[in-house]
């Protein structure tokens, strides 16, 4: 047992690296992920997040650092983890060809669920998401939202403390990504479920309880949402111009605000009075094609964190 | 511990059956390609072939020499077909869920080696109604005898499947495999053409060919289901092994594929 609490911890990762050959796709990260939290790891994709995802869910082997889930060791206790961990993979794992029903036994016999236990969690599982009508239906005739509802039934069979989701709300509609979410606070607040999942869409992140943001393999910000884009200031400022340079320049010397240049774009991570403001949109007007304020978002606290845009990088980085 | 692994175990094989059950073309892709080979080239070589004592072609047909072979390509087929449900699997993203179930990973392997054996034997005792037209003699135990060489060979022959599939990323890949090994082993176990004995007389070629026959774990199961639906002997000019080399071979075969599989699986990557 270790000193800090281990009951609160529900994953301890400790100085995780990992390579695919010589691309190093995590370096050096550690992370703790608290017992009952809802946390999101939010990346650009390439950042790392499907292979610490796929380290976690025991599929990819541990090549440096330390992992344990509920004082498991992700190396020598697998077994155990296994049966701690519901994961939701982004490619569903359900078989298409099965009905819903017979792919939910499927999952009871992989679990070593009696036929009663099976039966009592399915009807839960299946009620709860709202699929009991559905049950006789094979996977491959219904819609993207409830195979995923399906995939969580799935999961939640064998109660797991701690659900793994890679990227939940690819393909779903707003509505099915709200339902997603009411269900997983759901369970958080009635089971006490641990849910880990990872991202690239800002907005989720922002209903988490607590983010990670991954870039290149390295967490560059950690903390509850409005906490991180707190930390940033009250207003972030964009001028959209032709001479990037000169203005930043201006602004230093006739205001005294520090800016940076962001592909093509001035950025202000300062708060502005309305007075100052006006004045240099006054000043700029032959320049400036476009100025806009706005409060932090996570794709600042990525921005300020990185200095690279959270969308170009993507492409960038592929 | 071990209740987990049975279930987890019969309900993966349970899965193959249905899901093959449900894709009625593998049903007819099994058993149709080897029945069309085996009226073709059974009618069609029928004069130019002989393998009996006496030289007479009379004395045992090309249909009949050809059968126990077609019936162990109906196993091969359906084992590529096991094997490439295996790449399906990962590539719709079922294996992965299957992975990070807290199994033991020889379970894994043997649930889907088992759905694999039960629609080979299954294909293959279709496939056996027609031997009932062939000059066989069917007691209960050549029956019996000859269900669990069915068995055991479908068995092995599909944790080799699985073994190939599992290093594959693709079915494409897999066409490779198939021409280049597959179909190779099935053609060099004696179920196309006799195994040449050697003599003193014996060429290059022929001592090759008698080797590589020798070498192929199918050439024994070839011959137990030879030599268990024909007792007449085939000319000394013929290698085959006896009954009892055959089963341990067969075996053999069988539990290091077995093996073999549940290591791979064992990996991470």
């Amino acid at each position: 047992m270790s000193s800090d609490s281990p009951s609160n911890t529900a994953v301890k990762i400790e100085s995780l690296a990992f390579a695919y050959g010589d691309r190093q796709a995590l370096c050096e990260l550690s992370l703790e992920i608290h017992s009952g939290e809802i946390f999101c790891l939010l990346g650009p994709n390439g950042s790392g997040k499907t292979t610490l995802f796929r380290l976690l869910s025991t599929l990819a082997p541990l090549q440096a650092g330390c992992v344990s889930v509920m004082g498991n060791d992700l190396v020598d206790d697998s077994d155990a983890i296994r049966r701690l961990l519901g994961v939701v993979f982004q490619s569903p794992s359900l078989d298409r060809k099965l009905t819903v029903l017979e792919n939910l036994r499927h999952q009871a016999a992989m679990y070593g669920l009696s036929k009663a236990v099976a039966t009592q969690r399915l009807n839960e599982a299946t009620r709860r998401l709202g699929i009991t009508d559905r049950l006789d239906d094979r996977v491959e005739t219904l819609s993207g939202g409830l195979s995923r509802r399906v995939e969580l039934a799935k999961c939640m069979l064998h109660n797991p403390s701690i659900l793994l989701l890679d990227e939940p709300s690819t393909g779903l509609d707003p509505a099915a990504r709200s339902d997603l979410w009411s269900y997983l606070r759901l369970l958080q607040s009635e089971l006490g479920t641990t849910v880990l999942m990872t991202t690239h869409l800002l907005e989720e992140a922002d209903r988490s309880d607590r983010v990670g943001i991954l870039h290149e393999g390295s967490l560059v910000a950690l903390g509850e949402p409005h906490v991180l884009r707190t930390e940033l200031g009250s207003d972030v400022v964009s001028i959209q111009c032709n001479n990037p340079t000169d203005v930043i320049d201006q602004l230093q010397s006739s205001w005294q605000l520090t800016a940076r240049e962001l592909d093509g774009m001035v950025r202000l991570e300062e708060s502005v009075s309305a007075e100052v403001l006006s004045e240099i949109m006054q000043s700029l007007s032959g320049h400036v094609k476009n100025i806009s304020v706005g409060r932090p978002t996570l794709e600042d606290v990525f921005i300020h964190h990185t200095g690279h845009q959270f969308w170009h990088d993507t492409e960038a980085g592929r | 511990m071990n209740n987990i692994a049975v279930s987890a175990s019969s309900s993966l094989a349970r899965r193959e059956l249905i899901r093959f059950f449900r894709q009625p073309n593998r049903v007819i892709g099994a058993i149709g390609t080897p029945l069309v080979m085996w009226l073709l080239f059974g009618l069609g070589l029928e004069e130019s072939f002989s393998v009996s004592p006496s030289g007479e072609s009379h004395d045992e047909n090309f249909l009949q020499y050809y059968f126990p072979g077609t019936l162990v390509l109906v196993l091969m087929f359906t084992a590529i077909f096991a094997t490439i449900s295996v790449i399906e699997d990962r590539s719709e993203g079922f294996l992965q869920g299957v992975l990070v179930a807290p199994v033991p990973r020889w379970s894994i392997v043997l649930g889907k080696v088992t759905g694999g054996t039960a629609i080979a034997v299954l294909q293959a005792v279709l496939m056996l109604l027609i031997a009932i037209a062939l000059p066989m003699q069917w007691n209960l135990i050549s029956v019996l005898h000859l269900f669990c060489i069915l068995v055991t060979g479908a068995f092995g022959l599909t944790c080799l499947g699985f073994v190939l599939a599992w290093k594959l990323d693709s079915v494409h890949g897999f066409h490779a495999i198939m021409n280049l090994l597959l179909m190779p082993m099935w053609l060099l176990s004696g179920a196309f053409f006799p195994i040449p004995e050697l003599t003193a007389q014996s060429s290059v070629g022929q001592m090759m060919i008698h080797w590589l026959m020798k070498l192929d774990p199918l050439t024994y199961v070839v011959s137990l289901v030879r030599q268990v639906m024909y007792e007449s002997q085939q000319a000394d000019r013929f290698w085959q092994p006896d009954i009892g080399t055959s089963w341990f071979v067969t075996l053999l075969f069988c539990a290091v594929m077995f093996v073999i599989a549940c290591r791979v699986v064992k990996q991470r990557k």
